[in-house]
């Protein structure tokens, strides 16, 4: 009994120090956010919050403003992804060729991915505004409109990214057993044909990851958004959680603003169900 | 085999130069940074004419720049000891209890991955703020958020890399008289060291980098860290890029100082960390 009291106690006081701060970290406020989202909260200290069951979520879905974020979300989504994916399958197939300066070449090209979006968003904003029109002798800058901001941001995801698709793509390729590579070349395979017939459905599971890390990492798209374009012109460059913090901070409407976190979460986390979901599988098939 | 031989060359060379380009936005905040008001205007894209290293002391001044350091430094250094310490401890005793309450917990820690930081940000900022724990604009606030926010991965990583620790070690050590304490520190923590840094390298890009977190619960002046600093300058000096460059110059440097001395676990550490 002693033994078996002491090895609870034990166990309690190894777990307490990480689950005391992520119950009141991650927790408790997850749960207190989905009771708020259904009220008419707004974070005045003192005032009563009342129930209004789910009259923040009916707003939720009539306002334009979402409407909007969640259309800019997804053309940045779609630009980012392709670009991502094919900069870093391309950057992976460079840096796996035997070259002495593989190694610097795949150091360089991960650099941009330890700088924080933030410091990223602001070093391209100079870059957008100061050295590409001096570039192409132009006046019109890429940050002045709705449609190239999107594309701009996606450019800077695809600088701050790539690297790190790279990586993961560089893994899968050098799993590829060496023989299979060797034996293509004795039947007269071109690179080409290499890549298509043997790299490609091998490196078919890095994809898969790599395609869902990109999207959710879409979806939750913040830092960039505020240093780059900061939702301008006129809020049309807002993604969706930009449009979630102007919501709260700048409406100062905290309980739709919650709601729509709430349906934010069900979002984000559906796209990883998926993704494991599909991993999952196809490692049982292998 | 000569033609394979030059193929191979002139991708080297398509390379380096993709490489250039690559890091060149870096090379355009660098040498903007050294340059005058004036010369940025009429020379953005060549190197500068002369050396105007006073951008610097100014732009240091404006945006705090050695408090924002120590700042930054203190919180993430501190949240990173907490973070690998705390979590490869809870993560020991749910890996060797095989209880119902043991698995529950670390299901707890997995699932919460999914949740955004955005779905608990306003329920968060209202919890920690003036009229209740009263924890905002503190280093040490911020700090046990992290180590909140940082378990779930953390654990998740820690919890199997010590499936794979035999047993019988630890019994051995017992049977020698060593208490709980003594195994955890003489043989467990030596053991996990390799996941230990992937752990702190994972953490400690994502706590040095944090802007959102940051920005809702620091916002007095002395405990801002660089991205809050940095961005607080722009605001205030938008028009004035030569100081901006060199507030830019001096946020980047430290990570690429770090990134050529560790360069190696980083890029280890990242793979496992992806393909968790």
């Amino acid at each position: 009994m002693n033994k078996k009291l002491k090895k609870h106690l034990v166990f309690w006081l190894f777990l307490t120090p990480s689950l005391l701060a992520f119950l009141m970290v991650v927790v408790l406020p997850f749960f207190s956010g989905v009771y708020y989202s259904f009220t008419d909260w707004n974070a005045i200290p003192g005032r009563e919050v009342g129930f209004i069951g789910l009259k923040n979520y009916l707003n939720v879905f009539q306002d334009v403003q979402v409407l909007k974020a969640l259309g800019t979300t997804l053309v940045y989504g779609t630009y980012s992804i392709i670009l991502i994916n094919i900069v870093g399958f391309s950057l992976a197939l460079l840096v796996t060729q035997k070259m002495r300066s593989a190694n610097l070449l795949r150091t360089v090209f991960f650099m941009p991915n330890l700088i924080g979006g933030l410091i990223l968003g602001y070093v391209w904003k100079f870059v957008f505004l100061k050295i590409v029109p001096v570039l192409f002798q132009t006046d019109f800058t890429m940050l002045e409109a709705t449609q190239t901001s999107l594309l701009a941001m996606a450019i800077v995801s695809t600088w701050q990214m790539g690297g790190y698709i790279m990586v993961i793509y560089v893994a899968a390729i050098q799993a590829i057993p060496e023989e299979l590579l060797e034996a293509a070349d004795i039947d007269g395979a071109g690179p080409g044909q290499k890549i298509r017939n043997i790299v490609f459905p091998l490196v078919a599971p890095a994809f898969t990851v790599s395609l869902f890390m990109t999207l959710s990492n879409a979806f939750k798209m913040f830092d960039v958004n505020v240093s780059l374009t900061g939702g301008d012109p006129a809020r049309s460059t807002e993604l969706l959680a930009l449009e979630i913090f102007s919501k709260a901070f700048k409406e100062l409407n905290f309980g739709e603003g919650q709601a729509q976190a709430v349906l934010f979460f069900i979002l984000v986390a559906a796209i990883t169900a998926v993704q494991v979901t599909i991993t999952k599988k196809r490692e049982v098939e292998m | 085999m000569r033609k394979r031989k030059l193929r191979l060359g002139l991708l080297e060379l398509f390379g380096i130069l993709l490489a250039l380009l690559y890091i060149s936005p870096f090379y355009i905040v660098f040498a903007n940074s050294v340059k005058t008001k004036k010369d940025i205007l009429t020379n953005t894209i060549g190197l500068p004419v002369s050396i105007a290293l006073e951008n610097f002391p100014m732009a240091m001044e404006k945006m705090d720049f050695l408090q924002a350091f120590t700042n930054s430094a203190f919180i993430t250094t501190v949240s990173l000891a907490g973070l690998v310490l705390f979590s490869s401890m809870a993560a020991w005793v749910l890996v060797r209890n095989k209880t119902r309450i043991s698995g529950a917990v670390f299901m707890l820690f997995v699932l919460a991955m999914l949740i955004p930081f955005q779905a608990v940000m306003l329920p968060l900022v209202d919890l920690f703020g003036a009229n209740k724990l009263d924890l905002l604009n503190s280093r040490m606030g911020i700090i046990f958020m992290y180590l909140g926010f940082g378990s779930s991965m953390s654990i998740f990583l820690f919890h199997g890399f010590v499936k794979g620790i035999p047993v019988d070690l630890e019994n051995a050590a017992y049977m020698d008289g060593c208490n709980v304490f003594q195994v955890f520190y003489h043989i467990i923590l030596p053991l996990i060291k390799p996941i230990s840094i992937t752990v702190a390298i994972l953490n400690g890009i994502w706590i040095w980098n944090d802007f959102l977190l940051p920005s809702l619960v620091l916002q007095e002046k002395s405990v801002r860290t660089i991205p809050l600093a940095a961005q607080y300058f722009f605001g205030a000096y938008s028009k004035d890029w030569h100081y901006a460059m060199a507030a830019l110059t001096l946020a980047i440097i430290p990570v690429v100082i770090f990134y050529v001395i560790a360069q190696k676990q980083i890029i280890k550490g990242t793979i496992s960390g992806a393909l968790k």
